[in-house]
């Protein structure tokens, strides 16, 4: 998939408590928790975060919390991709299972600027800065993680196999 | 080649000879949880799939504990929807009144055993590692999809072995331990990781004290966090299981990705002071740096060994004036187990609160929630911006110790210092 948008930008281990606050986890609703996304270190970015913008951050992106709010309130404000440096692997595996794309690029993360253009290739993995016209290859996701994604996200899967193993009628 | 204790649980479970650092494998799991906060996700998630039923009931619990008992409608609705799921579902739930927060409770009923594979929608299911059983925390999703096929994918972590040596000094804790690892490997500084506590002073270690520790390898971005199995770890099960179970040891010649020996002899009570666990400090380094709060509980150190060490400290001594002294048991037996031993008297008496055990502040969900510009010393295991209340307001994390030192003192505080300090 590729994804077009700018980006704002974010430091080193952007915690999942400060994506979303534990203050707004009494509900699961997508558009919800995008009203409160990024409040605890960034207020008003759900004002101003714009359907296709993109992420761009530090190291060890989402750690703390196990929280599958945090990506569900990204995606639901409109955010398109994330790129980091790294990402929190329980993050990283919620992001994969509800289909946030993400991807890893610490160059490109390094050269950033807030508000430079991105565009993003996930199936051919690069990213480009539309500012600076740099391309950078993105590292490619395991073959086990591109069947979720191709699958459309994780439940999807499980679907199916639950299907083929004749646990649920067709 | 030998392996880990990590690569043996995680070969036994996916049903294979070995298994190397990277690979992808599936695992049979013998623990999947959820609470109230993660659970209404993954049973929406699992409804998706079709299926009626969840794959083994009896390896499926949900524990309500951060926002329950409800502090307000929309937790009630939540904690609604995983009470109706777990009643229609036969799993093992633990009600309000006979529960705790979650990581104390799945102990104490002897379901988390050493060789086993647990996971959790929870960050901190990292925890059973204390018992020698690769555990760790997923989300909603991942949960949902393990209570339906009743396996799960694990990328097989490289562990890191921690080496802990010298003489452990006598007031020093599996929390001023972990703290210190943190401060010196930094919140990424395992990513990813099976962490391997071992060495002479492990040996010796307490299980409550190595719970300590595995609780909080997540902060060091951890898988997870494994002891290895020994006598300790055999009286502890034995005392709380009747249930079977298999202990894995790691060979000699395991390989691992990095071997740190860390000498214990002159640690001093640790804090890490906002915002990250890795900015840590000696308690004695930090003057003058007043509180308004103190909080002790949590799955980290809300258990009776913690309580212990608190009631010692404020036995005949009184909370500052100033100070809200929040003590919060981690599961009704603990709760229990204090007023039998007469700490509920110690912390009433001393002005400190003691409520029903719940995550509560933990997270800024209720029951000492911060305000803008205050500051609190936790013995919860995160300190990050927002996580205990308002985004400007501080959180200087400890071990029990500390926290009531500080309560009395109404500044951060060395347990080391009290004489002199509570006076
Ligand atoms: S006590 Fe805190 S860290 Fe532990 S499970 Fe509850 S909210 Fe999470």
């Amino acid at each position: 998939m590729r994804f077009q948008g700018k980006n704002w930008k974010f430091p080193d281990d952007v915690d999942a408590d400060v994506i979303i606050p534990a203050r707004y986890l009494m509900t699961t609703d997508a558009d919800e928790l995008a009203e409160h996304v990024m409040e605890d270190i960034d207020p008003g970015f759900s004002k101003k975060v714009q359907k296709g913008d993109i992420i761009v951050a530090g190291a060890n992106f989402g750690c703390g919390s196990s929280r599958e709010h945090a990506p569900i309130a990204i995606k639901a404000a409109g955010v398109s991709c994330i790129i980091a440096k790294s990402y929190a692997r329980i993050f990283y595996r919620n992001a994969i299972n509800i289909g946030l794309p993400i991807v890893e690029c610490p160059e490109a993360v390094d050269d950033a600027e807030e508000g430079d253009e991105f565009e993003i290739d996930t199936d051919e993995g690069w990213v480009r800065n539309t500012r600076t016209g740099k391309s950078y290859e993105v590292k490619p996701f395991d073959p086990f993680i591109q069947d979720i994604i191709a699958a459309g996200g994780l439940m999807e899967a499980v679907a199916k196999r639950v299907r083929e193993q004749g646990r649920v009628a067709e | 080649m030998g392996m880990t204790m990590t690569e043996k649980i995680l070969a036994r479970a996916s049903g294979r000879e070995t298994v190397e650092p990277g690979e992808i494998v599936e695992v049979a799991v013998d623990l999947v949880m959820t609470n109230d906060i993660t659970a209404p996700l993954s049973i929406r998630e699992f409804k998706k799939t079709g299926l009626e039923r969840v794959f083994d009931p009896k390896k499926v619990v949900l524990v309500p504990d951060h926002f329950v008992p409800a502090k307000d409608i929309k937790s009630a609705e939540q904690a609604k929807i995983m009470r109706e799921f777990a009643h229609e579902q036969g799993t093992i739930y633990f009600e309000v009144g006979r529960a705790g927060i979650e990581h104390v409770v799945l102990p104490e009923n002897g379901l988390t055993l050493p060789g086993q594979v647990i996971i959790g929608a929870d960050s901190h299911s990292c925890t059973y590692g204390a018992f020698n059983a690769f555990s760790t925390g997923m989300g909603s999703t991942d949960i949902a999809a393990a209570m339906a096929l009743g396996t799960t994918w694990v990328r097989v972590p490289p562990s890191i072995k921690y080496v802990y040596k010298g003489t452990l000094p006598e007031d020093i804790g599996g929390k001023d331990l972990i703290l210190h690892t943190i401060g010196l490997i930094g919140v990424d500084g395992a990513l990813s990781a099976a962490m391997e506590f071992t060495g002479p002073v492990i040996d010796k270690l307490s299980i409550d004290d190595r719970i300590e520790m595995a609780n909080m390898a997540i902060e060091a971005g951890a898988k997870t966090g494994i002891f290895p199995f020994d006598e300790l770890t055999r009286e502890w099960m034995a005392q709380y299981s009747d249930n079977p179970y298999e202990p894995v040891f790691s060979d000699d010649d395991a390989t691992y990705q990095e071997v740190i020996e860390i000498d214990v002899t002159d640690l001093r009570p640790v804090v890490a002071l906002p915002h990250l666990p890795s900015n840590t400090h000696a308690a004695a380094d930090i003057h003058d740096m007043t509180i308004q709060q103190v909080v002790i509980g949590s799955c980290t150190n809300g258990r009776i060994s913690d309580l212990r060490e608190v009631a010692a400290i404020l036995k005949g001594q009184q909370v500052h004036p100033e100070i809200r002294c929040i003590i919060i048991p981690g599961s009704q037996e603990v709760a229990k187990q204090a007023t039998r031993e007469g700490l509920t008297d110690i912390f009433l008496d001393a002005g400190a609160i003691f409520s029903t055990s719940t995550c509560g502040p933990c997270l800024g969900g209720y029951m000492g929630v911060l305000a803008e510009g205050e500051r609190c010393v936790s013995t919860t295991n995160r300190n990050f911006r927002g996580r205990m209340g308002h985004r400007n307001a501080e959180i200087i994390l400890a071990g029990p110790r500390v926290a009531a030192a500080s309560a009395i003192a109404g500044k951060v505080a060395d347990p080391r210092a009290l004489p002199v300090a509570a006076i």
